[in-house]
């Protein structure tokens, strides 16, 4: 039956166009077409990588895998900042919460990430002072309107997210606060990759790049990778038509025995990234070994606050008696996380770990592979 | 919204325990706020409670309201503590007719703050054509409160001929909404610390009787009437199929989203069929009615964007979801509230 | 990992010596730091993820890929 006349028809067609240089990448027949691309490239069965939990969101939310022909295998990867705050941070913030005059400020994602025996949510309706806000620049206006309270700041996040997560400490020291903390768990994608690469019986044979990490670092750390490892890179977004065209670029890659570098995400991303936002990096970070959860210590993976802004480095002057963490023998996130298992391997999926329940991160983060399959398979 | 009220002489600026301990300074309030704006016979008997004459099949519903902030754009509290009720009423097939009022303030709500939410509370119970006939008013100590909380509860005259409960739900039965959705929860957004930003979006709150009426006047062969509150249009689908048994397939393309709710929830990585709704109403019924039933509730305003959105299938029991790219997927029933993310 | 959206620089200001603008996602507006794309103007589509721009979107490249993506539609309907 046909329920809209010709013209609510064409309203609604307006209406649906409406969000510019995002809706034009979630064309049917743009989708339908690229799908066809890859089907008439493809010959060979591969695995490909998508890094960012944000591809991973996408590829779920919109049902890809229906566009791809069996050959083409999609492996999720680590780049979920969520997914990979190790265990003992989280357990340091929900300490903080706890203290007396503190006001614990989060980015949503992280308020139902399970520690050890409770979560920020639950420390909220428990009576600690834990905030949500959009933007770390909040946090600080937080801090600014409470002058009596000590403000924390748990800074998450890949590089995408360091240069905002710095500058929220430039601005703190810009207005002289001296109630504005920051916990960090910032972690760089690249040495991740590698230790992915250099995992044995690793059979990840092309990956999608991060394309909003990249616009903020450029792609030249990918280069060295594919010379050593002969994998290719491929610069990707995240809607569906440039998920698509990611892919269709690698598998042209791929059966054509290339490992290159290369870039599907132009409107966003240069080759050198941004330098303004890599300056500010440099300046409030640097770069150190860092635990990633289920996966142990990577070097040279993550970032902590610099000595010159060692004042708002919140672990430099908050004893949480935290020393380590124990994590659930069930979670296997670690292994999904590194791509050598999938969310249904696990024994606990949709069973002991649910949304409402879950054992590991990747169960609460949206993004989180174990969430996405739950929510949309 | 105006009150052209005075407060009481003794001209307190905010709501005291001495308000809920009883005496003077209650009855001073009741009568000089409460009775004053929402009057009528019931109220001015003051009376422990209401003797109404009713026939029939008699619809009654109860609903709490704990919202935060209490003001936000297109309405407060006041507004949702009538229209959720009455909402709730239209959906068992009900003419919504009498309302109680429970009110439990903290110690410290502005005076001036809980006479608008009074004055909103008339205004609503107006325009939905109902009766404030008892009511109830405790005052807790401060920080035992989240400055108001409201209970409401409706009773309403089931039409004849109406038979609405999941079970009628079959197979083929189309789904239509009554406009566009996510408006609620997000207005409430826009006006929270941390997470606020500018939009002229509003809370859509409103009494959907008359569209109600507007659709029995085609057909009384409804199915199914469910306003989909917290949780969003997914929450109260998908507690439909668990209570029929049926399935059902949504197309992604037909739900009605406002630009500036669609550009919110972007920023935000919201998926606008997990939030809430205070003015929609999820209709199933007859395909064979859908057209019609549309043509009349587009013709009200509240009804202006109306589409079908989707049917119900067999079973089992899951509420699946054509993308705009034509691929299926599962829309599942949300856990605890949906959070802003940056990932 | 990233969640980042185009959205419509309609101002610029500076706020306590920061650079911000106000950007338009489909009408709403929220305050963003432009503070590494100082080039940017009025006008401009900027990738604003969490508060801050991370890059000024290139509308050529953008209007180029879409051109490309249609021309492989249309050649795959004429086949």
């Amino acid at each position: 039956m046909i329920y809209s006349g010709r013209f609510r028809k064409h309203k609604r067609i307006i209406k649906f166009l409406a969000l510019k240089y995002i809706d034009e990448y979630r064309d049917i027949n743009i989708i339908n077409a690229l799908a066809t691309s890859i089907r008439d490239v493809v010959k060979h069965p591969w695995n490909i990588m998508e890094i960012c939990g944000g591809q991973t969101h996408s590829i779920m939310k919109y049902g890809l895998n229906e566009f791809l022909p069996g050959q083409v295998n999609l492996v999720h990867g680590p780049g979920c900042p969520v997914c990979v705050t190790p265990l003992e941070k989280i357990d340091k913030a929900l300490a903080i919460a706890r203290m007396k005059d503190v006001i614990m400020v989060s980015y949503g994602d992280m308020l139902r990430v399970p520690g050890t025996e409770s979560d920020l949510l639950l420390e909220k309706s428990k009576g600690c002072d834990v905030r949500m806000v959009y933007s770390p620049l909040d946090a600080v206006n937080i801090a600014s309107d409470n002058p009596s309270k000590k403000v924390v700041f748990f800074a998450i996040g890949f590089e995408t997210t360091a240069p905002i997560n710095a500058l929220s400490i430039i601005k703190a020291k810009n207005l002289k606060l001296d109630n504005y903390f920051v916990l960090c768990s910032q972690v760089l994608v690249p040495p991740a990759i590698k230790m992915i690469l250099e995992l044995e019986g690793s059979s990840i044979q092309g990956f999608l790049a991060p394309g909003h990490v990249c616009a903020i670092t450029g792609y030249n750390d990918y280069v060295s990778l594919a010379e050593k490892f002969h994998v290719p890179f491929v610069v990707t977004g995240f809607e569906p038509a440039d998920i698509l065209t990611g892919i269709l670029a690698l598998v042209k890659q791929l059966e054509n025995g290339r490992y290159e570098v290369e870039n599907e995400y132009k409107r966003v991303v240069s080759k050198e990234g941004n330098p303004n936002a890599l300056k500010i990096i440099n300046d409030v970070f640097e770069v150190t070994d860092q635990e990633w959860r289920g996966i142990g210590t990577i070097p040279e993976s993550g970032l902590r606050i610099s000595s010159k802004y060692s004042a708002f480095d919140v672990e430099k002057h908050f004893n949480t008696g935290i020393t380590g963490s124990r994590e659930s023998d069930i979670c296997i996130a670690g292994k999904i996380l590194q791509g050598s298992c999938k969310p249904t391997d696990c024994k606990a999926f949709g069973r002991e770990c649910i949304p409402e329940h879950p054992l590991g991160a990747p169960m609460v983060s949206l993004e989180g592979a174990c969430s996405a399959y739950y929510r949309y398979q | 919204m105006n009150s052209n009220c005075p407060l009481p002489v003794n001209n307190f600026d905010s709501v005291t325990m001495a308000h809920g301990g009883g005496g003077k300074l209650t009855d001073r309030l009741i009568h000089d706020l409460f009775i004053k704006e929402l009057d009528n016979s019931w109220l001015r008997k003051a009376h422990d409670g209401a003797v109404l004459e009713m026939n029939g099949r008699i619809a009654f519903s109860t609903d709490s309201f704990v919202v935060n902030p209490l003001f936000f754009p297109g309405g407060n509290i006041g507004d949702l503590a009538v229209n959720g009720t009455v909402n709730d009423l239209v959906c068992c097939g009900a003419v919504p007719e009498y309302l109680s009022l429970g009110l439990i303030i903290e110690e410290g709500l502005k005076m001036d703050d809980l006479r608008l939410i009074i004055v909103a509370i008339r205004d609503a119970a107006i325009r939905a054509n109902v009766k404030i006939v008892t009511g109830d008013t405790k005052v807790v100590e401060k920080g035992k409160g989240d400055k108001i909380f409201i209970n409401t509860s409706g009773v309403g005259t089931i039409l004849q001929g109406i038979n609405i409960c999941p079970e009628r739900c079959t197979p083929g039965d189309a789904i239509i909404i009554t406009g566009n959705v996510a408006d609620h929860g997000i207005a409430i957004l826009s006006s929270r610390k941390g997470l606020s930003f500018e939009s002229s979006i509003k809370s859509d709150t409103a009494p959907l009787n008359g569209l109600a009426d507007a659709i029995f006047e085609v057909t009384k062969d409804v199915h199914m009437l469910r306003d989909p509150t917290r949780g969003g249009v997914s929450s109260a689908l998908n507690e439909i199929c668990a209570s029929s048994g049926c399935g059902i397939m949504l197309d992604e393309k037909e739900i009605p989203v406002s630009d500036e709710v669609k550009g919110a929830c972007e920023i935000m990585g919201f998926d606008p069929l997990y939030i809430a709704n205070e003015g929609k109403l999820l209709i199933i019924l007859p395909d064979k009615y859908a057209l019609d039933v549309l043509n009349a509730i587009r013709k009200d305003p509240l009804g202006k964007d109306a589409a079908v959105i989707g049917h119900v299938t067999e079973g089992p029991p899951v509420v699946k979801l054509k993308t705009v790219i034509g691929s299926t997927r599962i829309v599942d029933m949300i856990s605890g509230e949906q959070l802003p993310r940056i990932c | 990992m990233c969640l980042a959206i185009p959205g419509l620089i309609m101002s610029i200001s500076s706020e306590e010596g920061l650079k911000m603008a106000r950007v338009s996602f489909n009408g709403v507006i929220k305050d963003i730091s432009v503070e590494w794309v100082p080039e940017a103007h009025v006008g401009d589509y900027v990738i604003v993820h969490a508060g801050s721009a991370l890059t000024i979107l290139n509308t050529r490249e953008a209007e180029e890929t879409l051109d490309l993506f249609r021309q492989i539609s249309q050649a795959q309907t004429d086949n």
